[in-house]
């Protein structure tokens, strides 16, 4: 992964972001307060004017901005833990240029940084969910290059957002549910999915 | 939806330029949405700062003054504040004793303001964090994110403010505010649902004869659903609710808040507190200092909450030192 290609994949997300804004707050109304969507839609337009001035030279210090701008204009619990996965993935890469391996690595920060901020397990129907399996089929497939594990990662991480809807949530707003969370798909596990499909998708046309 | 606003975006701005014009006696930092004293302590004094999402006023921007809060940070309606705020705040009001933050426990806002103290450490600032998480109506707190932060945040937020403003050192003050905490317990009944301006409807619906027992301060649903009552049987429910959680026995004292979520007439809510007084009396436990009013609310929400604080003499004497913010003033 070069820069061009780490901008064209935060791009993807916010353009993805715009597009799917309903879908997560319709998802979010069911068993959280109805901001999912908008909450992210603002905190990725803030993303893209941060980029732009002055453009980053290196992948880390896009992931890092990006991380960065998420936590000083989200607020809310997807602030912070998108915030800190991406300015974790950009710590762990130093170089101007990041293999696939090292991707992956940084994938590996980031779950560890959403999982230590927000103490979630696999299970707790939260982001988690989505990004864990998707780092394991990135994990499997580093050998076949970026964009096949990219690919591998995009469906794992959307099959790991449907395989929520039965579980009960342990984590966040949706816990004060209880068993009446069960039935809905998580909004974050849903916005995870959709960050891996952007990064396949712009693998695919670099 | 009928509101008195201009939009739903500019929302928070506006009630901040309001809240600015209103009280030229704070530094309300528009922009970075930060409220403050105006004034610096003459000495190094412990600065108290709390914040949590919009919505909820008079918290925490109304119990900014002396005696209480040093600042406070609000976010979007019912969404937590951002990292930057709370470090602007402990920037501005920090005197070289040390920052208490006060958080409501909800899983935004404690991840947020643990940022924030992370940012105000590397800035050479100390920082304690209190958790507040009265609400008895979250019973399984290893299975969901704990109990939630609600009405047990004003004797927090004012009897810790009373101890700071005396010079105590940063462990202290942090201390007498987990005491509060551990000492405090609230239920609520809603009677309707809050409606956020940018949703645009009610958070749930409820029907006409129905109430929401157990609700949290966010227009989220509650534990369950009942008939409305007359309010002697619903104030019942709520005292032997908190009872059944509290250490409280014959012989005890309390501070008690009847607390209105933001749509309910003080008429009704005085009609609460009497029967709450008849109901603790019965048991043999009488209120010592009480507040009824909107202190903790949720934008239109109907209905109330019961917060009880279990009282000794240093927590009494904290809850009668002078304190001068626009939403709970006395000398």
């Amino acid at each position: 992964m070069d820069t061009e290609l780490a901008l064209a994949w935060v791009r993807e997300i916010a353009a993805a972001v715009e597009r799917q804004e309903a879908q997560l707050t319709e998802l979010d109304s069911a068993i959280g307060d109805s901001d999912h969507g908008s909450n992210l839609r603002r905190g990725f337009n803030a993303v893209m004017t941060a980029l732009d001035s002055p453009e980053p030279t290196a992948v880390g210090a896009v992931l890092a901005k990006t991380g960065a701008t998420l936590i000083s204009k989200v607020g809310g619990a997807s602030g912070p833990l998108y915030g800190s996965a991406f300015r974790a993935m950009g710590k762990a890469l130093p170089e101007e240029k990041a293999t696939t391996a090292a991707l992956a690595t940084a994938l590996a920060e980031g779950l560890l940084a959403i999982q230590q901020l927000g103490g979630a397990a696999p299970g707790d129907k939260t982001i988690v969910d989505a990004w864990a399996p998707a780092l394991a089929a990135f994990e499997q497939a580093v050998s076949q290059g970026l964009s096949a594990a990219a690919e591998a990662a995009a469906e794992a991480a959307d099959q790991g957002a449907r395989d929520t809807v039965p579980l009960q949530a342990r984590k966040g707003r949706a816990s004060y549910l209880g068993p009446r969370s069960i039935g809905h798909q998580d909004p974050g596990a849903t916005s995870t999915a959709l960050i891996f499909r952007a990064l396949a998708q712009s693998a695919r046309t670099a | 939806m009928k509101k008195l606003i201009n939009s739903p975006e500019t929302v928070l701005t506006d009630a901040l330029t309001g809240f600015a014009a209103a009280h030229p006696e704070l530094a309300v930092d528009i922009p970075n949405r930060v409220i403050a004293r105006a004034v610096r302590p003459e000495r190094p004094k412990v600065a108290l700062i709390s914040g949590g999402g919009s919505g909820h006023e008079p918290l925490h921007a109304g119990f900014v003054g002396p005696g209480m809060l040093d600042a406070a940070c609000p976010g979007e309606v019912f969404t937590s504040p951002v990292p930057d705020q709370m470090l602007t705040a402990a920037q501005a009001v920090h005197s070289g004793a040390g920052v208490v933050l006060i958080v409501k426990n909800y899983t935004g806002d404690v991840m947020n303001f643990q940022l924030a103290a992370e940012l105000a450490v590397e800035e050479g600032i100390e920082v304690r964090t209190v958790l507040v998480n009265d609400d008895v109506a979250v019973e399984d707190s290893t299975w969901t994110a704990g109990r939630r932060g609600t009405g047990a945040t004003v004797m927090v937020e004012k009897i810790a403010g009373a101890l700071a403003e005396r010079g105590a050192a940063l462990d202290e003050v942090a201390a007498v505010a987990q005491r509060v905490n551990a000492a405090s317990r609230s239920f609520a009944i809603a009677l309707t649902a809050a409606t956020v301006p940018a949703a645009g409807k009610p958070g749930f619906d409820l029907p006409e004869d129905e109430i929401e027992v157990g609700v949290g301060i966010h227009g989220e649903p509650g534990r369950r659903r009942e008939r409305l009552r007359p309010a002697n049987e619903l104030a019942a429910e709520v005292v032997d609710t908190i009872l059944a959680d509290h250490d409280l026995a014959a012989g005890d004292e309390v501070i008690a808040l009847v607390n209105g979520l933001g749509g309910t007439p003080l008429l009704e809510l005085y009609v609460v507190y009497g029967e709450v007084q008849a109901r603790l009396a019965e048991r043999g436990i009488r209120i010592a200092r009480n507040l009824v009013g909107n202190y903790v609310t949720s934008l239109d929400m109907a209905g109330f909450s019961l917060t009880l604080t279990k009282a000794d003499a240093e927590l009494l004497e904290l809850w009668d030192a002078p304190v001068a913010t626009t939403a709970l003033t006395w000398s």
